[in-house]
């Protein structure tokens, strides 16, 4: 039933808060403030579509798609550490890391085929050769390195054809890069904002990542004795995966806050301890205690994990506000205009 | 194709997308100009597109936010008409409030970032400079849904593969109009050749300008925009942004060969690095 009455001299007897919301999004209204929340600078004004998204948020599943880009690091690292183990006489090192790229590898595809809306038609990833689409030349790169993964450690562990296998070994190695940093440009290569203006510092991330988690596969399943240069990569890997992050949500600006804030946020505050516990655990204590070896190279995994999620979700996040797509895309425009014009 | 060498073909202006694409005797491109000025909320346009392309219910939801009970494009929405309450008079008039309405769709981009991220070759471009999914190739990857700068495309759940707009392909092959431009009732959506259109529109925005109209402006009309233009452009009476439109949207492929770059140092880097490591740390004993 309507209270209100619609007279000479107006509407009276309005029930409040039934007002139509005009115009302006109400994207702003709902949000509650956390206590003890100051914000240090103002909220971007801008005007949305009653605060709906501009974008369609990517239909990826973390467990699929960020789980991947942890395994595809993992293994790509893998590869070019363990040749370098291998050609310099350690060969448990080299066998522990040609196993876990295997694996991780096999994990990735796997994660990749379930994430794909027709599983069962994975095979028109091959189906043309297309430099445009980071996923084509992914898919490709896979269907290069995965074999030659896969032979490196079949050969290693079961002895067979020891010169196919240091082929196959030298093989991954060159490709393994490849592996470790396409999946940057993947995510970059798109209109989510928080990847795609990430996307000069993006593989840094990833190379840095990548190298920590393979240290820490070594660190977990090699003899102290053979680990010395795994420890020194988790240390470089770790500190370049954290700088490039830095890095980049500074250059970022407004677009680092999906970094700073909700899930995103606590993941990649988890991973940057992780990181650093694990690496300096492994580097100080990894060559005397098994244990402590063991510990940090589990660290510097679960550190490499948490990135990849963390930047997962930022760019979920970033995808389903309206503010960043329309704030910096706003400002731009409003900066050409102004040149135009000549500041007038 | 020599015609191809040397030239940038990820951003810019693209007079001929067709040709480029590989047909050489391409029709003239097709595509949208809607003029929302006169566009009535009607939704005939969404009701029609959805008939004659068979697609799906999207939802019957009743949203509470205004008469746009759609939301938003999607996989089964290729049409989708806006709904927008001003605290702005229309007119002459001193005081009171406006509606803009207006019926938004694929802008089938000069330089089409899902095109160019579809892995399997299921996104093609038309020889009427369209862009259409070829959903028995498609394999769902979703890679051109955040890749699409507009918030168009995207994955049909139960389905697992993408659909969007094909302005028509299977009815402007026959010389007949897109479903939406014939069922508008107002010629709010006017179908035709890419450069006649243009030059109606801006022909339309000097009458609105001339009429006091000084809000009017076209959105996607710019063959030197981010994305090289638009097959189907708009003339609005707001900013972009009102309407759920990007300001400023920008293919994000432009900037691919610097991303390889950045990813071919970091990779770089680690070659480098690890070499460097295993150098320092030397050879370990005697047995190999």
């Amino acid at each position: 039933m309507s209270t209100s009455d619609v007279t000479k001299d107006g509407v009276t007897g309005q029930r409040e808060g039934r007002d139509a919301l005009i115009g302006q999004g109400t994207g702003r209204g709902g949000r509650r403030k956390r206590r003890g929340e100051q914000a240090m600078v103002p909220e971007a004004e801008f005007t949305s579509y009653y605060g709906k998204p501009v974008l369609n948020a990517p239909v990826w599943a973390a467990a699929d798609v960020a789980a991947y880009l942890f395994l595809g690091g993992l293994a790509g690292a893998g590869s070019v550490l363990a040749a370098g183990a291998e050609l310099t006489g350690r060969p448990a090192a080299a066998r522990a890391l040609k196993i876990s790229s295997l694996v991780a590898i096999a994990g990735s595809a796997a994660a990749l085929i379930h994430d794909l809306g027709r599983p069962a038609r994975f095979v028109n990833m091959l189906r043309v050769m297309k430099p445009t689409s980071p996923m084509s030349v992914g898919s490709w790169v896979l269907a290069a390195y995965g074999p030659a993964a896969g032979a490196a450690a079949v050969l290693d562990v079961t002895g067979l054809f020891k010169p196919l296998g240091r082929a196959a070994t030298v093989g991954a190695a060159a490709l393994g890069p490849v592996v470790a940093t396409y999946t940057a440009v993947l995510i970059a290569d798109t209109a989510v904002p928080a990847w795609h203006e990430g996307y000069r510092e993006m593989p840094l991330v990833f190379v840095g990542s990548g190298t920590a988690a393979a240290s820490g596969v070594a660190l977990l399943a090699a003899p102290a004795a053979e680990t010395a240069p795994m420890r020194s990569a988790a240390v470089l890997g770790a500190g370049l995966d954290l700088a490039a992050a830095r890095l980049m949500e500074r250059r970022l600006g407004m677009l680092a806050e999906p970094y700073r804030q909700g899930k995103a946020g606590k993941l990649m505050r988890a991973a940057e301890i992780l990181s650093v516990a694990g690496a300096a655990g492994g580097a100080l204590l990894g060559g005397r205690s098994r244990i402590a070896a063991a510990l940090g190279g589990a660290a510097l995994l679960a550190g490499s994990a948490c990135t990849r999620f963390g930047i997962f979700h930022a760019g979920m996040r970033s995808a389903q506000d309206p503010k960043y797509t329309v704030v910096p895309q706003r400002e731009r425009a409003n900066a050409r205009d102004t040149a135009k014009t000549g500041g007038a | 194709m020599s015609g191809l060498v040397g030239r940038n073909l990820l951003a810019g202006a693209e007079p001929d997308v067709a040709k480029d694409a590989g047909y050489p005797d391409a029709p003239p491109r097709m595509g949208f100009f809607t003029d929302t000025s006169v566009c009535i909320g009607c939704k005939a346009c969404e009701v029609a597109c959805k008939e004659w392309n068979s697609v799906p219910e999207d939802g019957l939801e009743f949203t509470g936010m205004s008469y746009d009970n759609t939301q938003g494009l999607g996989a089964d929405t290729w049409r989708h008409v806006a709904f927008i309450e001003q605290d702005k008079p229309v007119g002459n008039a001193d005081s009171g409030v406006r509606w803009l309405m207006a019926s938004d769709v694929c802008k089938h981009c000069t330089h089409a970032a899902c095109l160019d991220v579809c892995p399997t070759g299921s996104l093609f471009r038309t020889e009427f400079g369209t862009v259409v999914v070829q959903e028995d190739i498609c394999n769902g990857c979703g890679y051109c849904v955040p890749a699409c700068p507009y918030g168009v495309i995207d994955q049909r759940k139960e389905d697992g593969r993408v659909w969007k707009c094909t302005l028509c392909y299977d009815r402007i092959g026959d010389g007949l109009e897109p479903a939406c431009a014939k069922a508008c009732p107002t010629d709010s959506i006017q179908f035709g050749p890419l450069d006649e259109l243009r030059e109606r529109a801006a022909a339309r925005v000097d009458q609105l300008h001339g009429m006091g109209v000084e809000d009017a402006r076209l959105y996607g009309h710019d063959p030197e925009d981010g994305v090289g233009g638009d097959g189907a452009f708009f003339l609005l009476l707001d900013e972009p942004e009102v309407y759920g439109l990007p300001p400023d949207p920008v293919v994000t492929t432009r900037d691919l060969p610097s991303m390889w770059r950045h990813a071919g140092v970091a990779a770089a880097a680690l070659v480098a690095g690890a070499a460097a490591l295993f150098t320092v740390h030397g050879r370990l004993g005697g047995r190999r």
